[in-house]
Parts: C-alpha cells; sequence; structure tokens
C-alpha cells in the first residue's frame, strides 16, 4: 500500500494523478454545461433553474469539503498524522471559495424567485455562518506563526465549527424556512424530473473533481512551504556553525 | 432565451467562473512561487555548505 504519510511520496502520487483529474474535471464540466443549457425550462422558475446547476453543487461542496477538514482535524488531534493538518489548511480557502459561489448564485436566483436577495432564514443564517466560519479558520492559521500550535488550534476551532453541518442540513426540517427541503437527497428518492437531475449530477460530479484536484494540488503547495522553512533553517544554522571557524581562519 | 431574468442567469455564471478561476490561480500560482523560493533556499543551503566547507578547505 502506498504510504501516503510521507510527504515526499504524497508530492510524488500528486504530480501523476493531477493531470488525470484535472482533465476529468474539464470533461465532466464540459458534460455539465452542456447538459445544463440543453436542459429544458422548469414550470415554475423557467430558465432561472440554470442557476440551480452552480447552486447546488457549490452547496453541497460547501459541506463536503467542511467534513473532509473535520476528519482532517480529527487527525491532527488523535491521530497525529503528519499530513492531516495540510490537508485541513489546504482546504479552507476552497471551502471558503464554493461557500461563496454558493451564497452568491442562491442569492441571485431569490431576487427573481422569492423578491429578495436574503432573507434571514435559518438554511441561509447558517451557511453564512459556514463561509464566516471558514474566513475565521483562513485567519487563525495566518495569525499564529508556530504552525504547531496554528494546526491545534485550528483543528479545535473545525470539530467546534462541525455542529454547524447538522444544522445546515435539517434547518429545512426543523424550522419554518424559505428554503425549500432536500429534493435529491431524500429517503424516498429524488423529486426531481430526470432532465433537471441530470445535468445536476453532472455538475455535482464536475465540482467535486475540481475540489478533489484544486485540494490536492494545495496540499502539495502545503509541503513545499515546510520543505523551504526547513531548507532555510538549515541554512542558517549551517552558516551559523560554520561562522566561528571562519572568524578563526580570517575567512 | 428570451427568459426575463437572463441578466441573473449570466451574473450567477460569471461569478462562478472567476471564483473557480480565482481557486484555480490561487493554487497554481502558489505553486511557482514556492517552487521558485525552493529553489532559492536550496542555493542558499548549498552556498551554506560547500561554500563555506570550500573556503575553510573542508571539502
Amino acid at each position: 500500500m502506498v504510504n501516503l504519510a510521507n510527504p515526499t511520496t504524497f508530492v510524488e502520487l500528486t504530480r501523476r494523478v493531477v493531470p488525470w483529474l484535472a482533465a476529468a474535471t474539464a470533461a465532466l464540466f464540459v458534460a455539465g454545461l452542456w447538459l445544463s443549457f440543453a436542459a429544458p425550462p422548469d414550470y415554475q422558475q423557467g430558465e432561472t433553474v440554470k442557476i440551480m446547476y452552480l447552486h447546488v453543487p457549490a452547496a453541497w461542496m460547501a459541506t463536503f469539503i467542511y467534513a473532509v477538514m473535520t476528519a482532517a482535524a480529527l487527525g491532527t488531534l488523535v491521530w497525529r498524522h503528519p499530513l492531516a493538518d495540510a490537508a485541513q489548511k489546504a482546504a479552507a480557502p476552497l471551502g471558503a471559495g464554493f461557500t461563496f459561489i454558493c451564497l452568491v448564485t442562491g442569492s441571485l436566483w431569490g431576487k427573481p424567485m422569492w423578491g429578495t436577495y436574503w432573507v434571514w432564514d435559518a438554511r441561509l443564517t447558517s451557511v453564512l455562518v459556514l463561509f464566516i466560519l471558514y474566513l475565521g479558520l483562513m485567519a487563525l492559521w495566518r495569525a499564529i506563526d508556530d504552525s504547531g500550535r496554528a494546526a491545534k488550534a485550528a483543528a479545535i476551532l473545525t470539530l467546534v465549527g462541525a455542529v454547524d453541518l447538522p444544522i445546515i442540513k435539517f434547518s429545512v426540517d426543523w424550522w419554518n424556512t424559505l428554503h425549500q427541503p432536500a429534493s435529491v437527497f431524500r429517503l424516498n428518492g429524488p423529486t426531481i424530473a430526470p432532465e433537471l437531475l441530470m445535468p445536476l449530477l453532472a455538475m455535482s460530479l464536475a465540482f467535486t473533481c475540481l475540489f478533489l484536484t484544486l485540494h490536492l494540488m494545495a496540499i502539495r503547495n502545503e509541503i513545499l512551504r515546510r520543505r523551504i522553512a526547513r531548507v532555510t533553517m538549515f541554512a542558517a544554522v549551517e552558516g551559523d556553525r560554520l561562522a566561528p571557524e571562519f572568524a578563526a581562519r580570517g575567512a | 432565451m428570451g427568459d426575463p431574468h437572463i441578466g441573473f442567469i449570466i451574473a450567477a455564471y460569471a461569478i462562478a467562473v472567476a471564483t473557480i478561476g480565482a481557486m484555480i490561480g490561487w493554487v497554481v500560482l502558489d505553486f511557482r512561487r514556492l517552487n521558485t523560493q525552493l529553489d532559492q533556499a536550496t542555493r542558499a543551503l548549498d552556498s551554506a555548505r560547500g561554500g563555506a566547507k570550500g573556503k575553510l578547505g573542508l571539502d
């Protein structure tokens, strides 16, 4: 089995896998966009339903990425996996990006459909809290110089913030909300017509592949950042070690 | 598409494309910058070891 805990092995694996993942992502986006624009208009929403092909996959990714970060936080605190905090740190900006797409596209869909860009209902507010959590975690990593302490603090905040995930998922069931209830992941099966479901699933696959590609690349960047810090430190130590010999020999 | 809400649809797709482009750009440009920094740091380490040892006659 490939030892993914070894950063060098991970970087080599990334180098081989990323081109294939990127190609799959591009192909899935072409297919997803073609299906989206070929799909018939919804009987109530008209063509505005096309915004849903961005909004729904982005919303799924926003929560999925936070779930990945929660698993990585456990990896940092419980199992002390050497790449867990790198995976967590690399995922946060991507999670923020997908949550931003979710919030903005939802708002642009809400204006023509609900008559307003924003309402402070449970689903929208809990997703906004998720966006703020992502930004807060990114700020936390920047604020603490010691990478070990930053990773622990971020892991704890991530675990605390994970309480927002079930709130997002069940907010439409627990409270009266303008947001529609689940229509794809339901016990009785999806309530969406197949012609509208296919582009939604294709775009969701494309978004998932995009995240996997960017996440692997961003983890590789974190490994490089640590390597730079280590090499810079060695260079400084070597310089200090040899400095007295320099002075003694008048070099 | 003669939909009355076409402006909202175009704006949604434009913002999604811009955000995804920004995420891809962030990762790719960060990788290039880090590679350059790693090369510089490795050269600094090599010169600290080899250069200094060479000057001191330790090779």
